[in-house]
Order: C-alpha cells, then structure tokens, then sequence
C-alpha cells in the first residue's frame, strides 16, 4: 500500500449558490508532484483554501501526516508541516527579502516568544534563512525591501519562505503566474528536484510546466475532479478535452 | 539625511537640557512643564508598541492611563488617612511608595489590558476601534458614578509620593525619575521591536496570512503586544498623577486617548522616538497657542493635517527619511 501524506476526503465548499468544491478526493504521495488544472473559477484556489486551513468545508476530511486535520486551524496544519505559496503574493512589504525568510525560520523554530533577543543576528535562524534564499535564487537580494523587488522576485519569496518551514507537503498557487518563460523554466526545474524533499500539490496554469513536472494531474472543473491520471491519460482523456483541454486549445 | 539615532538622541539631550537650563534659570514651572511631556511621552510609547508595531489602533489606551491613575490616588488617599485600601479576603494598606505604586499600576493595568485585549483582539479595523472606545468609557462612567474616591470631582492627594533618598517634592529630582523611566521604557520598546516577537508582530500587522500561513498564531502576538502596551500606559498614569498631585475621571475620558494617537502621528507612526516628539510638540503648542487663543485645539489640528498630508512618517520621518529596515 501506498501511503498518502495528504488525502482529501469528499470535500465540499458552498459560497451561496455557488458550489466551489463537489465532494472532491485527492490524495498526495510521497515523493510526486500532483497538479491541480482547471478553468478560471473552477475552484482550485479554494481547494488550495480548505487543505490549509483557511476555509472550513460544509462536508468532507482533510487528512494529513496520518491523522485528521479538519479541525486545525491554518496555523495549526502549518505547525503539522504544511507549507503554502499563494496564488497573490502575501507577504510583509516593509520588510527586507531576508526578515521574511527569517519569519519563516522563526515560525519553524516555534520560539517567537522573546521578547529581548536579537532576530537579525540570530546564527541559526539566519542560516536556515540565507540558505532558502540561496535556493530560489535571492541570496543578492537579501537586504532589498520587499515593495521594491519585481514581481517575479516576489513569486520566488513565497516559495523560499515556504521552504524555511522545511514542510512535509507543499501547496503551491499558481507560483508560476507572472514569472515570464526564463523565470517559469528556472522555478520548473527547481520544482522538480524539490518534490524528493516533500510532495507538491501545485495549482498552475502553465500547462507546458504541468505536463512536463506532474505526476499525476487531477481536473477540476465547477468544484468536481472530472478527471485524476498520468499526463498521458489526461491528453487522452475525452471529458478533459471535452470540458477543459479542448477549449484551450481551440 | 540625518540618521534617526542622531535625531533621537539629540531629543533626549534636548529634553534633559531644558530642565538643567530651567534649573539654573530658576524656572521651576518649565521642569514641570518639562516632566509632563515626558509623561505623556511615556504613555505614547506604550500606545505606540500597539500601535505602530502592532498595528493595533486603539482609542481606549485612556483606561490603562486612568488605571495608572486612580492606582495612584486610591493607595495615596488611604496612606494619608490612615484606613486600609482593603481588609477582606486580605488586608491591604495604603502606600506612598512610588515603586510601590509603580507596581500596583503596572499590574492593574496589564491586568485591564489582558481582559479588554481578550474581548477584543478577534476584531479588526474600525470595530476595534470602536470596542477598545468603548471599553475607555466604561472606567471613565465607573469613574463618575464611584463615590468612594471622589466621583466627577476626582481625588487629591496632599503631598508627592516618596521614592527612596530624593525629595521628589522639589521638580527637578521627579523629573529625572520621570525622565529615567522614559529611557528606560524606550529601550524596552526598541529591544522589543529586534526581537523574535517584534519582527512577527509587525509581520502580522502587514500580512496577518503569512504569519499564520508560517505557524504564528497573530492573535496570541497582538495580546502580548496590548498587554506590555497598557502596562507602560498604566505606569505612565501613575506618574501624571503624581505630577498633578491629583486624579479624576479625566483621565479615562476618550479625547486622552485621542491626544495619546495624535502625539504618534505628529511623531511618526511605529518610529522609536514618535511618541516623544509628537507629545513634546503638543505640550509645547499647548503651552504657548492655549496661552493665546482657547482654541488652540484648531491650530494642533491644522499642524497635524500637514503633518498627515506633507511628511509621511511624521516629524521623526521628516528630519531622518524613511525607516532603515533592520539588517
Ligand atoms: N470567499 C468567497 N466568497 C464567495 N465566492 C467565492 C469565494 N472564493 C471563491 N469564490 C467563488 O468560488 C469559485 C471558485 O473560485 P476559485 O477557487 O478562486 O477558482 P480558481 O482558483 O480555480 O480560479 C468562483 O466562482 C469564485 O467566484
Ligand atoms: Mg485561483
């Protein structure tokens, strides 16, 4: 048997009339990359919402590092390894590229109460911080205030953030919306080497990056997986070019 | 572009010169003018950890400052009439211990901070602030409508309360104690602000998401934040009642609160040394326009509309530019 490190379980999600998630089941394994793709406002980003935490479902379970996790708050599925990038950038924006990986050292560390230390100059935090810079590439840009990186800069700090947390699955929102082809190859390429630290469940509309990178893609369209299989099987598949592939490429 | 450390520290010598000159000068009133700047300032730099830190914008710092206060006068009035502040369940007596006092109004007040922060921190923006005023209210009502300790006409206490070896009765020495806890409530506010708890507390002012999203629980940051806010409010009430030799309900009312966020802005919002600016400025207009015209008030607000509209950062932010991130 396989073991899924996050397993959603008959997940729903109503805002009034509008069904944004339908009794929808996925699950990540270890070690793979499972796409999310869907039209505009097919519910992904809300999908995204209730694994984290950030939403609460009307019905169904998220299960996550072997235990239910519905209940936790956004803070808490953090705490149990859940590391997130977002589809808009949230991030402080008077603070500089390296406090931003430090707060995410920080909230790994689980030691944010103190009151007198210095957290700039904190060795180990620092270091766990520099070294998730290095790795998406913002190392130089460590001092630069947030507000003033480009837009491209900033997806690349959402996801050095997440990695401060070290997580044991990441989501990611579309993190490559607005990176231009060079920046979508490099991030495509660093993603690939990064689903052996921890599994990626990536919502992305860049469909050259999900075919080339997913494991496994599932297809949401109106808050329903119509469709979960190896890239092959979802080319092939004729409700997907029905419902999502075939208007794309219409 | 002068650096904000030069900028701040050339207030506080400016703020220590002035007294030592009034000294010299024979002019005790400017000491006390002097000391309740900083007072004030004092109270502003609690506010300003909620504030400008946190983010938190709260018109109800008034009841820390009242509680500050009225801890003051209730210990003062029961030392000098010789009846004990309480008998059950245990006997408490009246003191005229400034640390003492000190104390009693540190605790009390966090204690207020603790209570109203818990009932009000799971909301945001315009309904905190209305929550936090009306939390202000109510001490100032309970205030009014208490009999044992003055009511609307307050409570005065004959003589300064005593601190070990100065004669706090003569203005200099209670304006170097005043002027000492200031320095020393801003070196807090400024180690604060580089620790682990600042960098997450104004992370969750900015983005509270991301704070959770990296397993920081903002709630349990801003009521810390409140807490150590309202205790340094508090301390500061106790020492302008010592000043003033005098409490009442004024002190609870809404328009201090009020006074206490103008001093920020005039300063700069979240900048180390705002709060002492902006409250040095509005003694001084105080002083000098009250003198003049009874509606002054016009005046400070036309200052504090430039100031809003033409100096991002206040007065702090006018004279040393923007805030340096920390490295
Ligand atoms: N907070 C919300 N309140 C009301 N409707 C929402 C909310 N969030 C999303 N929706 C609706 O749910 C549907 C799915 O949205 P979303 O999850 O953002 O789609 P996607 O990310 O796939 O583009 C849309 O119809 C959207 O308008
Ligand atoms: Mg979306």
């Amino acid at each position: 048997m396989i073991d899924t490190i996050l397993k959603l379980d008959g997940l729903s999600k109503s805002f009034g009339a509008v069904r944004a998630a339908k009794d929808v089941r996925l699950d990540l394994r270890p070690g793979e990359i499972h796409a999310l793709i869907g039209p505009n406002g097919a519910g992904k980003s809300t999908l995204i919402q209730l694994t984290a935490g950030g939403l609460q479902p009307d019905a169904g379970v998220v299960r996550f590092a072997g235990r239910d996790v519905t209940q936790l708050s956004m803070v808490g599925r953090a705490r149990a390894g859940l590391g997130r990038t977002f589809q808009i950038s949230a991030l402080p924006m008077e603070h500089t590229v390296l406090q931003n990986a430090v707060l995410g050292s920080l909230g790994q560390s689980g030691r944010v109460m103190r009151f007198f230390n210095s957290v700039m100059t904190d060795r180990a935090l620092k270091e766990r911080a520099m070294a998730a810079l290095e790795r998406v590439e913002l190392a130089d840009h460590a001092k630069t205030r947030t507000a003033d990186l480009s837009h491209g800069q900033r997806r690349q700090l959402e996801v050095g953030v997440a990695l401060t947390l070290e997580p044991k699955a990441f989501l990611m929102d579309e993190p490559m919306a607005g990176l231009g082809a060079e920046g979508s190859k490099r991030l495509t390429g660093f993603l690939d080497t990064l689903r052996h630290e921890a599994p990626i469940l990536l919502v992305e509309h860049d469909m050259d990056a999900v075919f080339s990178l997913a494991d496994r893609i599932s297809v949401l369209v109106y808050g329903e997986v119509i469709a979960t299989g190896t890239a092959d099987e979802i080319r092939s598949d004729p409700r997907v070019r029905e419902a999502y592939l075939g208007e794309n490429a219409a | 572009m002068i650096r904000e450390w030069q900028v701040n520290a050339a207030i506080m010598a400016l703020l220590l010169a002035v007294p030592l000159w009034a000294l010299v000068a024979d002019e005790p009133f400017t000491i006390t003018l002097t000391t309740r700047a900083v007072i004030l300032a004092l109270a502003a730099v609690g506010l300003n950890i909620a504030l400008g830190l946190g983010g938190l914008v709260s018109l109800g710092h008034a009841a820390f400052f009242g509680i500050g206060g009225y801890a003051m006068g209730i210990l003062a009035h029961h030392a000098q009439t010789y009846t004990p502040v309480m008998e059950w369940p245990f006997l408490i007596e009246g003191t005229k211990s400034m640390p003492l006092i000190w104390v009693t109004a540190i605790v009390t007040s966090a204690l207020a901070a603790l209570l109203i922060g818990l009932l009000s921190l799971r909301t945001t923006g315009v309904y905190f602030i209305m929550i936090t005023l009306a939390f202000g209210q109510m001490f100032f009502y309970f205030a009014i409508s208490w009999p044992a300790y003055g009511g609307e006409d307050g409570l005065s206490i004959y003589l300064r309360n005593d601190f070990p070896r100065l004669n706090t009765l003569r203005p200099m020495p209670f304006f170097v104690i005043c002027y000492v806890i200031l320095a020393l409530a801003l070196l807090v506010s400024w180690r604060i602000a580089k620790s682990s708890f600042g960098l997450a507390l104004a992370a969750a002012r900015q983005n509270e998401v991301r704070v959770r999203t990296v397993g920081i629980d903002p709630y349990r940051l801003r009521l810390f934040a409140f807490v150590i806010s309202g205790a340094i409010t508090g301390l500061a009430g106790a020492l302008f009642a010592d000043l003033n030799r005098f409490v009442s309900p004024t002190m609870f009312s809404w328009q201090m609160s009020g006074e206490f966020i103008v001093f920020i802005i005039l300063g700069g919002v979240g900048r180390l040394f705002g709060p002492v600016v902006g409250a040095c400025l509005f003694v001084i207009l105080e002083h000098w326009l009250g003198g003049v015209s009874d509606y002054w008030l016009i005046f400070l607000g036309a200052i504090l509309l430039l100031v809003v509209l033409f100096a991002r950062g206040g007065l702090i932010g006018g004279l040393a530019g923007r805030e340096v991130a920390h490295d």
